[in-house]
């Protein structure tokens, strides 16, 4: 589950005013808003990469507003990957599992299981510079679930790629939400990607969370 | 119909059409400049070359001395430390300004460029009076520093740790803080976002800055003169040298030193170039 209470951000000049959210366990949220609405400002604060003013936040039980970004459980999948350009994909998938202490077993084990539920088998021995965009994201999501947090954000994931990737991966998407049972943030401004991803529809105007629309779950048909 | 408003006529069509100039002068322009300068500096050093080829027995002479091959070593071991020592001073000084906000930035910013701004002569008197004063000149007088090799490497680290900060502040600017913050999310400290994410990234950086480091080292010679002295085979260091040898009007061991350090600055320079270059056309 993903919830906030009150939450008021600030970012600059700019402030999310009282935001309150609420996906409950196992569902796909989508958070829409043009640019500048403060979509992004948002996810932070629930990711703990931006201070809260005021308000709280729940992931799962817990409140998580004072704790820092790696003890709230949560896998962050940035708009452009963000990812580490002298690492490997497969060092990538074995980032989190390492700094936590993973035995060298499991991480083995894990690299295994997430290079098959994202199709990436065969570019493990990558770097980034050798990777599509598609591909890109496929290992910032691996990255982002690779220690098993019971929640996902993903800030415009899917905005640089080409329409047949994006579709691809809107599919991927929910396959893979659906597999782990995690609760997904998704920020976006792009209405088709809403329409076929969420279980909850938001929408931030000028930094205040206005609507929430809920659609019949689960069965979302995938976009043709 | 005026000649301001032509829309309909072919002429008035014809000029709104009109090819634009030609980019022929500006790259000209671009070119003769470039050319000028470069010919400057490869006619300064064929201008040596040509001297010492001349002279050639007493240039090598002179390299061939006691004393010269103390002070390249000198040389040489006084900038690699020096640039350990600016590297590990301008990593974190980089990074703190780079990513941090405080009160005061904009004042310890301008006093971190005083090195760079200020004349060379001026920062060795500096260094000499503050290690005549107390507490320092208790150090230094139980561990002699001024007048003594430590001086030619706080003189040499004073200048080059500034330029290396530069550096490496630039350097960290433009690396993103995006992937840092992906890493805290993923379970790291922000010390373990640093050493795991943004060090390794910034190796180019580190690079460039060690290589600058170096070589304003090597040809540092106002606050060394100033501060560490110019005894031979003492704190007598290559650009020392090339002073020494000029004052007893041995203009071709002068040379011949100064090509010496042109040959060094340049192996070093091919060298960085060459493993920079490598992993840019690897990326590409």
């Amino acid at each position: 589950m993903i919830e906030t209470r009150n939450l008021v951000v600030r970012n600059g000049e700019f402030t999310v005013q009282d935001a309150n959210l609420r996906i409950a366990g196992g569902k796909y949220g989508v958070l829409m808003g043009k640019t500048g609405s403060g979509k992004t400002t948002l996810l932070e604060a629930i990711c703990g990469l931006k201070r809260v003013v005021s308000g709280s936040i729940i992931v799962g039980e817990r409140e998580v507003a004072t704790l820092k970004p790696g003890a709230r459980g949560i896998g962050l999948v940035p708009q452009d990957g963000a990812l580490f350009p002298m690492l490997t994909v497969k060092e990538h998938l074995e980032f989190a599992l390492r700094v936590r202490g993973w035995s060298s077993a499991d991480q083995h084990r894990r690299v295994d299981e997430l290079s098959t539920l994202l199709q990436i088998e065969s570019l493990l021995k990558r770097k980034p510079h050798q990777l599509s965009g598609g591909e890109r994201q496929r290992v910032a999501l691996g990255r982002a679930l690779s220690f098993r947090p019971a929640t996902l954000c993903l800030d415009e994931p899917l905005s640089a790629l080409d329409d047949d990737t994006r579709h691809e991966m809107v599919e991927l998407l929910k396959r893979v939400q659906r597999e782990t049972g995690v609760t997904a943030l998704h920020v976006t401004h792009n209405r088709s990607e809403a329409e076929t991803l969420a279980d909850i529809k938001l929408h931030i105007v000028a930094g205040e969370v206005m609507q929430v629309e809920k659609f019949p779950a689960p069965h979302i048909p995938l976009a043709p | 119909m005026t000649s301001e408003s032509p829309p309909n006529t072919e002429q008035g069509a014809a000029s709104k059409w009109r090819e634009p100039p030609s980019d022929l002068p500006f790259f000209a322009g671009l070119g003769i400049l470039a050319a000028f300068y470069v010919l400057l500096i490869t006619a300064m050093l064929a201008a040596d070359v040509s001297f010492a080829a001349a002279e050639w027995r007493k240039a090598l002479a002179s390299l061939l001395t006691e004393e010269i091959k103390y002070a390249i070593w000198l040389s040489l071991i006084s900038c690699s430390i020096t640039t350990v020592l600016s590297l590990w001073v301008a990593t974190p000084v980089g990074y703190l300004m780079s990513r941090t906000n405080f009160p005061g930035k904009t004042l310890v910013d301008a006093i971190l460029d005083i090195p760079i701004f200020l004349p060379p002569l001026v920062i060795g008197l500096s260094l000499l009076i503050l290690f005549r004063q107390t507490p320092l000149r208790y150090l230094d007088d139980r561990f002699p520093i001024a007048l003594h090799i430590p001086a030619v490497i706080i003189a040499q680290f004073s200048v080059a740790s500034a330029f290396a900060v530069r550096t490496l502040r630039t350097t960290f600017d433009e690396i993103s803080p995006r992937r840092e913050q992906v890493a805290l999310t993923l379970g790291c400290s922000r010390s373990q976002a640093f050493w795991l994410v943004v060090l390794p990234e910034s190796w180019r950086g580190l690079l460039t800055a060690a290589t600058l480091a170096w070589a304003r080292s090597l040809g540092e010679f106002g606050p060394i003169l100033v501060f560490a002295g110019s005894t031979r085979t003492k704190t007598e260091v290559l650009p020392v040298s090339v002073h020494l040898e000029l004052s007893i009007g041995n203009i071709e061991g002068a040379v011949g030193i100064s090509l010496l350090m042109v040959v060094v600055a340049l192996i070093v320079l091919v060298v960085v170039r060459l493993l920079a270059g490598s992993e840019r056309v690897a990326r590409s």
